[in-house]
C-alpha cells in the first residue's frame, strides 16, 4: 500500500490537541526553569572565570586551567551522553530519571559552561577604561560588578543567553527521546516509533515556533538595552 | 608644605623584554590650587607617573605624599577612601555608554554612598558647572567629544575632590573644542580652589592655563618652573624644543624666511622675540616715533600664557642706515631678544 506524501504528513487523525498542549507545557517548563538556572549560575561560572583569567597569580592560573577543562568537558560531551551517563545523580536530585524535570540536571550541566564562557568574553569586551575610571573613583569590587561590569556588558549577556536558550530548545528535544517528554518526546516517540509522521511534523513546526520567538524576544531586548 | 609631594619616586614594570622603567627618581612639588603641568613625548612615563597620584599604580620605591597621605602605602579600603578626593579625567572620556549623562555624573556619588536626594542635588549643580543643561537625559553616544569630556570632568569633580589629575584629557580633541575644555578647567580651578595636575605632550596646554610646568624625558623630570620662566628661559634641550614649538609662527621654516629675505630685499629684516612683560609694551610703535623709519610686520605669532604673553614677530625695518642701527640698539635696550635674518 503506498500512501501520498500528503496522507503521511497530513493525516489530522493522528493529531491530538490534549497531547500536544502537555507536550508544548513540557518543553517550556524545561527551557524556562533551565534558562533561569543557567543565568544565574552561568553568570557566576563566567565572572569567576574572567576573575581568574585577569589575575595574574598562580594560584588563579591553574584555577582556571582547572575550571576550563571541567566545562570543556561538560559542553563537549555529547548532549544525549551525558543525559545518560548523569542518571544515577539525576535520580538522587530527583528521584527519578523520567519526566520534564528530570530533564533539567543534565541540560543545565551542558548549558552553564556554555553560558559561562560567553559571560566571560562579554565581561572582557568590556572597555578597560571604564572599569579604570570607576576605580579612580574608588569604587569596591561588588560596586565595579555592579554598576560597570553587569550594565556595560547587558546586551553580550542578552544575547549569550538567547543563543543559549535556543541551543538549551535543541537538547531538550533530543531529552524528550529518552523519556523526558515535551514536544522531542512527541515527535519521537508519538510520532516516529508509531510511524506517525503527522504528528513529528507538527511537533517540529512547534519546537521550531518557539525558537523563533524566543530569537525575536532576545533580539529586540539586545536592541533596547544597547546605547552604543 | 606642598599639597603633593614626590620623593625619589620609582616605577618599573617587568616587561616580556625585561624590566621598563617607567618613572626614574621624580622628585615633584604641586602646591595647593595650582593648574600644574607635565609635559613631555609619548612613552616620556608621563601617564604612569599621573597614575601614581590616584594608586592605579604602586610606586615600586619613593614616597608619593599627598596632603598626609602616603599613597604608595594605600591598600584596599583607605586606598578606595583616598581615591574620592583625587578626581581623574581620562583623554579617551571613559563614560559608561550605558549611562545617561546625568546617571555618568550620578555614579561617583553612588560610588561615595551619598543619599539619593543629595545626589540629584548635586548632580544638577554638576551639570550646570559643566553647561550641559538640557543635555541631562543624552547617552555619551549622542554627544560630541567635547560634551563628552564636560560630563567626564564634571563626573571627577562630583565628589568634591581635593585634586583633579587629568591624563591628555584634551588630545582627542579638536583644537576649538580643546580651548573650550580648557577654560572649563582653569574654572573649575578659580571656582571650586582645585588643585589640578594634568599632563600632555601639547605645550600650547601648558601655556594656556598651567601655571607651573615639569618637563618629563625617558622616566625623569628634566626641568621644572613656573611656566613663565621655563618660556622664557628653557634650558634642556627637549624644553626648548616643546618651546620653540610654540613660539614660532605656524608657516615658519628655512625656505618662508628666504622667501621673506628675497621679497623684502630693503632694509633690515629682524626677529623679535618678545617674552612675559616687554611683550605688553608697545615698542614697535616707540621705535617708529623715535627714530625716521618705517616697520613692517612679515610674520608673527605672539601667545597668552597665565602669566604674560610670548611671541616672535619677523618684521622688516625700512629707513637710512644710521636710524635702522639705532632702532636695533632701541630694542636691545628694552629687552627684546633678536635676531638678524638680513642686513642690506
Ligand atoms: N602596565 C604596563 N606594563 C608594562 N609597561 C608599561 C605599562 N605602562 C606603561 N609602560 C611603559 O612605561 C613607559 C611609559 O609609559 P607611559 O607612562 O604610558 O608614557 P606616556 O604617558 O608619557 O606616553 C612606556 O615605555 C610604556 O611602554
Ligand atoms: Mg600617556
Amino acid at each position: 500500500m503506498n500512501k501520498s506524501f500528503t496522507e503521511i504528513y497530513f493525516d489530522w487523525s493522528q493529531l491530538d490537541a490534549a497531547a500536544f498542549k502537555q507536550a508544548f507545557i513540557d518543553t517550556m517548563v524545561m527551557t524556562i526553569i533551565s534558562m533561569v538556572l543557567v543565568a544565574i549560575l552561568g553568570l557566576g561560572l563566567g565572572l569567576l572565570l574572567y576573575y581568574l583569567s585577569k589575575s595574574n597569580r598562580k594560584s588563579a592560573k591553574l584555577s582556571y586551567t582547572l575550571v576550563s577543562i571541567v566545562s570543556n568537558v561538560f559542553r563537549s560531551t555529547p548532549f544525549i551522553i551525558l543525559i545518560v551517563l548523569i542518571i544515577p545523580l539525576t535520580r538522587l536530585l530527583l528521584g527519578t530519571f523520567l519526566g520534564a524535570t528530570a530533564a533539567i540536571p543534565a541540560l543545565v550541566l551542558s548549558a552553564i559552561p556554555f553560558y559561562a564562557r560567553l559571560v566571560e568574553i562579554a565581561f572582557r569586551e568590556v572597555d578597560q577604561g571604564v572599569i579604570e575610571a570607576a576605580e579612580s573613583m574608588g569604587a569596591s569590587q561588588f560596586q565595579l560588578i555592579g554598576k560597570v561590569l553587569l550594565p556595560e556588558s547587558k546586551p553580550a549577556l542578552l544575547s549569550g543567553l538567547t543563543v543559549t536558550t535556543i541551543t538549551m530548545i535543541g537538547f531538550t528535544a533530543m531529552a524528550g527521546a529518552i523519556g523526558a517528554g515535551g514536544l522531542g518526546g512527541l515527535a519521537y516517540q508519538d510520532g516516529f516509533q508509531r510511524n506517525r509522521l503527522t504528528v513529528t511534523l507538527f511537533a517540529t513546526v512547534f519546537l521550531l515556533l518557539i525558537v523563533f520567538l524566543i530569537q525575536w524576544l532576545g533580539d529586540s531586548a539586545v536592541k533596547r538595552s544597547d546605547k552604543r | 608644605m606642598s599639597l603633593i609631594r614626590l620623593n625619589h619616586v620609582k616605577k618599573s614594570f617587568a616587561g616580556k623584554e625585561g624590566q621598563v622603567d617607567a618613572v626614574v627618581d621624580v622628585n615633584l612639588a604641586v602646591e595647593k590650587g595650582e593648574i600644574f603641568g607635565i609635559v613631555g613625548y609619548s612613552g616620556a612615563g608621563k601617564s604612569t607617573l599621573i597614575r601614581l597620584l590616584n594608586g592605579l599604580e604602586t610606586a615600586t620605591a619613593g614616597e608619593v605624599l599627598v596632603g598626609d597621605q602616603n599613597v604608595a602605602q594605600l591598600k584596599g579600603k583607605e586606598l578606595r577612601a583616598y581615591r574620592k578626593n583625587a578626581g581623574m579625567v581620562f583623554q579617551h572620556f571613559n563614560l559608561l555608554w550605558s549611562r545617561t549623562v546625568e546617571e555618568n555624573i550620578l555614579l561617583p556619588l553612588e560610588i561615595a554612598g551619598y543619599p539619593a536626594a543629595e545626589r540629584q542635588k548635586r548632580a544638577i549643580e554638576l551639570i550646570q558647572l559643566v553647561g550641559l543643561e538640557g543635555r541631562e537625559n543624552a547617552y555619551p553616544s549622542q554627544l560630541s567629544g567635547g560634551q563628552k569630556q564636560r560630563v567626564g570632568i564634571a563626573r571627577a569633580v562630583a565628589n568634591q575632590p581635593a585634586i583633579l589629575l587629568c591624563d591628555e584629557a584634551t588630545s582627542a580633541l579638536d583644537p576649538q573644542t580643546t580651548d573650550e575644555v580648557l577654560e572649563l578647567l582653569v574654572d573649575i580651578n578659580r571656582k571650586l580652589q582645585l588643585t589640578i595636575v594634568l599632563i600632555t605632550h601639547e605645550m600650547h596646554v601648558i601655556r594656556k592655563i598651567c601655571h607651573k610646568v615639569a618637563v618629563m624625558e625617558k622616566g625623569r623630570i628634566v626641568e621644572t618652573g613656573t611656566v613663565g620662566e621655563v618660556f622664557r628661559n628653557p634650558q634642556e634641550e627637549v624644553t626648548k624644543r616643546f618651546v620653540h614649538q610654540e613660539l614660532l609662527p605656524e608657516e615658519y621654516n628655512e625656505t618662508s624666511q628666504e622667501y621673506l629675505i628675497e621679497n623684502y630685499a630693503q632694509g633690515d629684516i629682524i626677529q623679535l622675540h618678545f617674552q612675559g612683560e616687554q611683550a605688553k609694551k608697545p615698542v614697535i610703535s616707540q621705535a617708529i616715533k623715535k627714530y625716521d623709519i618705517d616697520i613692517n610686520v612679515l610674520q608673527g605669532k605672539l601667545q597668552q600664557t597665565q602669566d604674560g604673553s610670548f611671541g616672535t614677530l619677523v618684521v622688516q625695518i625700512v629707513g637710512n642706515q644710521n636710524e635702522r642701527a639705532k632702532a636695533i640698539e632701541f630694542f636691545k635696550e628694552k629687552g627684546v631678544g633678536m635676531e638678524v635674518l638680513h642686513h642690506e
